[in-house]
């Protein structure tokens, strides 16, 4: 029945000054998989501190397939105090962690040079946010043509775009 | 003569967002030392089509379109795992009925993406013939899903509190009668493909992921299962009907490309049985009517106007096919009681003024359903693994956020792990066992 | 001396156009720009069951260099709008554009920061196919409506 769906697992709250070390600790416990990382923005509720990073983690038994037990880690932060990466804990945490910067702007530490995922390096701002309006037009890139100032490169081995 | 130094360094390679192998838009690039894949980058996000934001903006109802364009080889599993997100927050209960329609609009769905996935890696290893074939079965159950839900891929069939529209008449018998082409078309691409020495020197040994590596990045689905971890969440977190089916999970062993393209073959034969049982355990619905209980709609209309409106409560209308299934009687079957939630059958709506106010209240901009404030996770299997919506509601006429949790994502996040060490022309079998879906990818 | 001006009254270059019509129509290969949903339409509008090749337009051809239709299918995102420019200028002439679904036509219902909105904003496009997906029999229309499109330029003789 579809109440009863009990992927959500017990909900926890973290600190964010110590986010590492909590999560290191639930993988020496066993929660082997991250299964998922998002952030909420509570701008437009007027919470503070602003975002609420979510971490989802499970225990996966690699020989049965059974999921072991589900958590669901919040750990609200808002400019500061930077949360630290775990990606070098759990791989997946990498990109999840590249996504939120991307659409919210919530900074890592400890981890190879943030760059956004999901939107083209030249764009502005952080649209998953509250304040961020939907139909708001970037100026359109155009193809790459020594006239046009704004064009972007091909080339791969340009280094990457720190901040917003 | 003096001798020049020569230096070895490493080739760059693009292959670029404009990819012939129809699976959409990513760009790999690869750094090559001859023909072998040393290091590869890949970059996402060509098909970013702002899907959460857009879901803030809307009511709880209209985001199920939305939903269909993730991964839009099996719709419905979005919609499906949208809405039973939704209902979990708001304590919504679907009527049995509704939830076996439900499953097997996912299962038609399944079956549709495993045979899309193989049809398109088969293609670009060379095998056209399996391609079409496989499109020829799924073009069956584009008709089927046409006749179900009045479109062929983007259905937004599910409502929050049950579905659209009961089943059409004789849809068991069309069902059934398509599934034996597809059992057909898929032992006929088994026979070319499975003992191929082609295809299995390029599929056997190449895009090799072990379990605790698969597990470490996060992924699920017939990835994880080919490694040999039987996780399904319709076994793990039963949700709909699932735990009264019986169904085998088709696991791997090595976890290459091989693995996966059985673990899809199988997978695909057991949404068959599965949809077979659905069939069979389905409770009957109350729309079956008698002929002589439907009459036309002038019929009625000449009734009313004499006066016999207890005769319009007693017949139904014969209505126009995007209608059907929709009457009272499978209202009652589809869709939830309560009525703060689902529309009121249009014999209500177009008889009554309580049902015309329920019905206004419920498609008026802020008024609508109303999911008390509070946040939930819930998966459900999608075609590429554990399909994951994270809604958080406010009270508002709309989600406050609504986060898809997207499958291929991490089996995208761990492709430099499977191409590492791999030669150029594994990538190909690699890409098309990842079946991404850049709709599910970058939302 | 332009063959026009040899030619009495145009009667050679229209027939010779109408020639080139009726050739250029029935070979189109196509450069199937494929992004999104629309790409499933597109599978089975080639596939067998609807069959675009009885139409000559079966064969894609996966090189913008040896491509005379490109069919936009899929929604097109800021990211990706550079690299499709890009593709649509290294098409040689004769080239004809297709906006396949609603989204390469005005944007679809993606009204948002990172959507094309339509992608005659960047291409010239000759033919638009909407629906979400369009259905195959609305391809295979459209596909009939470019043919026509192709017989009737003008090529030689301007």
């Amino acid at each position: 029945m579809s109440a009863q769906n009990l992927a959500q697992g017990e909900r926890r709250e973290i600190e964010a000054k110590d986010n590492r070390a909590a999560l290191a600790a639930l993988k020496a416990e066993g929660y082997n998989v991250l299964s998922d990382m998002t952030c909420v923005d509570y701008s437009k509720q007027g919470k503070s501190p602003r975002f609420d990073v979510i971490y989802r983690v499970m225990k996966l038994d690699l020989e049965t397939g059974t999921d072991g037990g589900r958590l669901e880690l919040h750990c609200a932060v808002g400019e500061e105090p930077v949360l630290r990466s775990v990606a070098d804990l759990w791989p997946s945490a990498d990109w999840l962690e590249r996504e939120i910067w991307d659409m919210f702007g919530v900074k890592f530490a400890d981890r190879p040079d943030i760059k956004r995922l999901l939107l083209y390096e030249e764009f502005v701002g952080h649209p998953l946010r509250k304040d961020y309006p939907i139909g708001k037009r970037q100026p359109l890139i155009g193809p790459k043509d020594g006239n046009l100032p704004n064009s972007p490169s091909f080339n791969i081995l340009k280094p990457t775009i720190t901040g917003e | 003569m003096s001798t020049t130094k020569t230096s070895q360094k490493t080739y760059m390679l693009n292959m670029g967002p404009a990819h012939p192998a129809m699976h959409g838009v990513v760009r790999l690039m690869l750094e090559l030392e001859g023909e072998i894949v040393v290091n590869t980058d890949v970059e996402i996000g060509y098909l970013h089509r702002a899907f959460e934001k857009h879901s803030e903006n809307e009511t709880w109802n209209n985001v199920v379109p939305w939903t269909d364009r993730l991964n839009y080889v099996s719709p419905l599993i979005n919609n499906v795992g949208y809405a039973l997100a939704v209902e979990r927050l708001a304590g919504i209960e679907v009527p049995e009925r509704g939830q076996y329609i439900r499953a097997i609009a996912c299962e038609l769905s399944r079956v549709t993406d495993h045979l899309t996935c193989v049809g398109a890696s088969a293609m670009e290893l060379g095998s056209f013939t399996v391609f079409l074939y496989m499109i020829k079965a799924r073009e069956y159950l584009y008709q089927l899903i046409d006749q179900l839900t009045g479109a062929r891929i983007t259905t937004a069939f599910t409502r929050v509190g049950g579905v659209k529209g009961d089943l059409p008449a004789g849809f068991a018998e069309s069902c059934a009668d398509v599934f034996k082409k597809v059992r057909e078309a898929v032992a006929e691409s088994d026979k070319l493909l499975t003992k191929n020495r082609i295809f299995m020197d390029r599929m056997e040994g190449t895009g090799i992921i072990s379990k605790a590596d698969a597990a470490a990045y996060g992924i699920t689905g017939p990835f994880l299962r080919s490694t040999g971890v039987p996780y399904d969440v319709r076994r793990s977190h039963p949700y709909l009907v699932y735990d009264r089916f019986d169904f085998e999970i088709p696991v791997g062993t090595t976890g290459d490309n091989y693995d996966r393209y059985l673990c899809r073959m199988a997978e695909i034969e057991q949404s068959l049985r599965i949809l077979e049982q659905a069939f069979a355990q389905i409770p009957a619905g109350k729309h079956s009517l008698e002929p002589s209980e439907i009459k036309y709609a002038y019929e009625l209309e000449d009734m009313g106007k004499a006066g016999r409106t207890e005769l319009i409560q007693r017949y139904a209308a014969k209505v126009d096919q995007t209608l059907e299934g929709m009457g009272k009687a499978a209202a009652a079957d589809t869709r939830t009681a309560d009525r703060a939630v689902t529309l009121p059958p249009k014999e209500q709506t177009y008889t009554n003024i309580e049902g015309l106010m329920n019905h206004f209240e419920l498609v008026m901009w802020s008024w609508g359903i109303k999911i008390p404030p509070g946040e939930g996770y819930t998966a459900v299997e999608g075609g590429n693994g554990e399909l994951g919506f994270h809604i958080v509601a406010d009270g508002g006429d709309g989600p406050y956020r609504v986060r898809c949790r997207p499958p291929c994502l991490y089996i995208m996040a761990a492709l430099p792990k499977l191409l590492n060490g791999s030669m150029i022309a594994d990538i190909v079998p690699t890409f098309g066992s990842v079946n991404m879906i850049a709709g599910e990818l970058d939302r | 001396m332009p063959l026009e001006d040899a030619a009495p009254a145009g009667t050679m270059t229209t027939q010779l156009d109408a020639a080139l019509g009726w050739a250029r129509k029935y070979s189109i290969f196509q450069y199937p720009f494929v992004t999104a949903c629309c790409g499933m339409e597109f599978m089975s509008t080639a596939a067998s069951h609807y069959d675009m090749d009885r139409f000559g337009a079966g064969f894609p051809r996966f090189s913008p260099r040896q491509a005379d239709v490109l069919m936009v299918v899929g929604t097109i995102s800021h990211k990706i709008a550079p690299v499709l420019r890009r593709i649509y200028d290294q098409m040689p002439e004769p080239k004809w554009v297709v906006a396949f679904g609603v989204c390469t036509c005005t944007g679809g219902f993606y009204n948002n920061y990172s959507t094309v909105q339509g992608i005659d904003t960047i291409l010239p496009v000759d033919l638009y196919i909407p629906g979400c997906p369009p259905r195959p029999e609305t391809v295979i229309q459209g596909l009939t409506l470019l043919q026509e499109k192709i017989a009737k330029e003008r090529r030689v003789g301007k």
